[in-house]
């Protein structure tokens, strides 16, 4: 039976708002990324006085973006990559064993993912300081300081939606797998791995994203050389002039790969999600 | 989880269900009962390095006077008490008055948002769940904000909620005229409204995914079952589909609520280090008292107080809620 006209008219309009909604800050992006400077300082234009690409030269020079990029990927690939190989052990774990402390165990994960980035902030900060007086080792300012702080957010998320991914798994697969000679590690990479990658992959994608997003630790506990996109943005304000242009096109030159990312990777993100979080 | 799962982990793994026997046999069932703790160790590790220690550290430093003069050696500052938190609370002082300012301002913004996101989410969802021309596009379209870096996105809201050269004040005041003058976005009252709207347009795709994923969850027969008896589109979405979505909902809810009320990156992107009154969060708020006021001691006193709070909310709202039971059971 067709959906009544009532509904249609509703859907059509409700969409189409929501899209021009969605739109206007992408529009805004684009096109200012492709005016000159003099059309993004004075009453704002909806289409360029002229087209230039002046921007997207501009900005390397301006600010080191190139580094920036470069210290962005090295911390959040390597706090993915962290995140997702600790989350898939201890989830295993918890999925498929009975063990004293478990429940502790999933009671803490689940709580800490409520708190405030803020609340890890102050003593984190205090923390790499005095190790550093202490040791000499620098977390304070380095990138393996940041990453350890970015599994704050990535772990305890990670950790919970793989279990409830593991979970949906059906134990005949372990068991099939036992009869067949593997161990308790065999069975996890050659039956649960496999059998899990939408899980995995929406967890690793979330842990990226939160990461190559992440303002707050950034600002605090980076120096000069090892800034972040998301702090290195700000450098393209002076006291003088503010480069909308070229904040657009740095802009859009780091969402790109991400939100491209996203969207191939969002089919994963659904399956995931339904299996891990929503069931 | 299932109770058939832990019954069935259970009999694997208690040592009296396994058959006394040869020595290799038990190193084999030692090396089981030990496997998890083992699976278990780096993350265990981890959370005691970056949630625990910090958590306690937290805890102590709140009861220390922790001013710049100290940062060095924190353990040397003097202690304080319960000053820092005497000072947090005491409504009638400024510094306890900003701090109920900040928290019923992060509550209302809270509510609102939470409530819009999940609105335009679920209709996006209930939307998109039939096919039609546009339908894969459109889901694209919609995850974009989402996917976006909260930067990227801020800062280009930044730009169009500029007094001289943004795109609000150019299609409100001069192409409509809808205002007298161009109006501050960023400072005063409106703030509020900006970071309302910055916070919407972010986070709506989230509710927009997860409700999507719990409508795959609605076995499709329901629907046809209840086109037999004569229901309508509209009579489906309000018997059907909302109700299905219950426990999804209470999920969704929960996380939404604690991301936006612990939001930093967006009201610090969108006002800098100090927000406007009207748009003080209260993460923005603890972040000004411990680092540009150079206040740790009194910074971790509010830190400790918003951690009480969120528990005693999140505690309630999971007894509330039978998806509650069910996770903390896990």
């Amino acid at each position: 039976m067709a959906p009544p006209r009532s509904f249609l008219w509703t859907r059509r309009i409700f969409l189409t708002v929501l899209a021009g909604f969605v739109l206007l800050p992408v529009y805004v992006m684009v096109s200012s990324s492709l005016k000159p400077l003099a059309d993004v300082s004075g009453q704002f234009r909806w289409l360029p006085s002229e087209l230039t690409i002046r921007p997207y030269i501009d900005i390397w020079s301006t600010v080191p973006l190139a580094r920036y990029f470069v210290n962005s990927l090295i911390v959040a690939g390597a706090a993915t990559v962290c995140s997702v190989v600790i989350a898939v052990f201890a989830a295993y774990a918890v999925s498929r064993y009975s063990f004293r402390g478990k429940r502790v165990f999933t009671v803490t994960v689940l709580s800490t993912q409520m708190f405030p980035g803020i609340l890890f902030l102050l003593p984190l900060f205090l923390l790499y300081v005095n190790i550093g007086n202490a040791t000499g080792i620098a977390l304070f300012g380095s990138r393996g300081g940041l990453i350890l702080t970015y599994l704050t957010f990535s772990l305890p998320f990670s950790i919970w939606m793989l279990i409830g991914y593991f979970d949906s798994i059906p134990r005949d697969l372990d068991e099939a797998a036992k009869v067949d000679g593997c161990g308790p590690v065999g069975a996890l990479f050659r039956v649960i791995v496999p059998a899990a990658v939408p899980g995995i992959v929406a967890v690793a994608v979330y842990a990226f994203m939160t990461a190559w997003g992440e303002v707050l630790f950034a600002s605090v506990m980076t120096n000069d050389t090892t800034r972040t996109l998301a702090v290195g943005l700000q450098g393209y304000s002076t006291l003088n002039d503010v480069y909308w242009n070229q904040i657009m096109a740095a802009s859009l030159v780091v969402s790109v790969p991400v939100v491209a990312g996203f969207l191939l990777l969002q089919r994963y993100l659904v399956t995931g999600l339904t299996a891990g979080a929503v069931k | 989880m299932t109770t058939t799962t832990v019954e069935q982990a259970v009999r694997e793994s208690t040592p009296g269900a396994a058959p006394p026997g040869t020595p290799r046999r038990r190193a084999g069932r030692l090396r089981r009962i030990g496997l998890p703790y083992l699976l278990l160790l780096p993350a265990l590790v981890l959370e005691l390095l970056v949630h625990l220690v910090p958590m306690a550290v937290g805890i102590v430093m709140s009861f220390k006077q922790l001013t710049q003069f100290h940062i060095r050696d924190w353990g040397a500052a003097p202690w304080s008490g319960l000053d820092n938190y005497s000072v947090s609370v005491d409504f009638d002082a400024p510094v306890g008055e900003a701090l109920l300012h900040s928290f019923l301002v992060t509550v209302a913004f809270t509510l609102l948002s939470v409530g819009l996101c999940w609105l335009i989410g679920t209709a996006a969802a209930i939307c998109l769940q039939d096919s039609f021309r546009g339908r894969g596009l459109l889901r694209a379209l919609f995850l974009v904000p989402y996917a976006l870096p909260v930067y990227t996105a801020v800062i280009t809201w930044v730009f169009m909620f500029q007094h001289d050269n943004g795109l609000v004040n150019h299609v409100l005041h001069d192409q409509l005229g809808l205002t007298d003058k161009p109006s501050f976005w960023l400072i005063g009252d409106n703030s509020f409204f900006a970071l309302l709207t910055v916070s919407v347009w972010k986070g709506w795709p989230f509710a927009f995914l997860i409700v999507m994923a719990g409508l795959q969850n609605i076995p499709r027969e329901l629907y046809e079952a209840a086109a037999l008896d004569g229901a309508g589109t509209w009579q489906q979405i309000r018997r059907i589909t909302l109700p299905s979505l219950r426990p999804v909902n209470q999920v969704l809810v929960l996380v939404l609520f604690l991301w936006t009320f612990n939001d930093f990156n967006t009201p610090y992107v969108l006002f800098g280090k100090a927000a406007p009154q009207a748009a003080d969060l209260i993460s923005v708020h603890i972040y000004q008292a411990s680092f540009v006021t150079w206040n740790f001691g009194t910074g971790s006193a509010m830190s400790v107080l918003l951690l009480l709070f969120l528990l005693v909310v999140t505690g309630g709202y999971l007894a509330v809620t039978s998806r509650g039971r069910r996770t903390a059971d896990a």
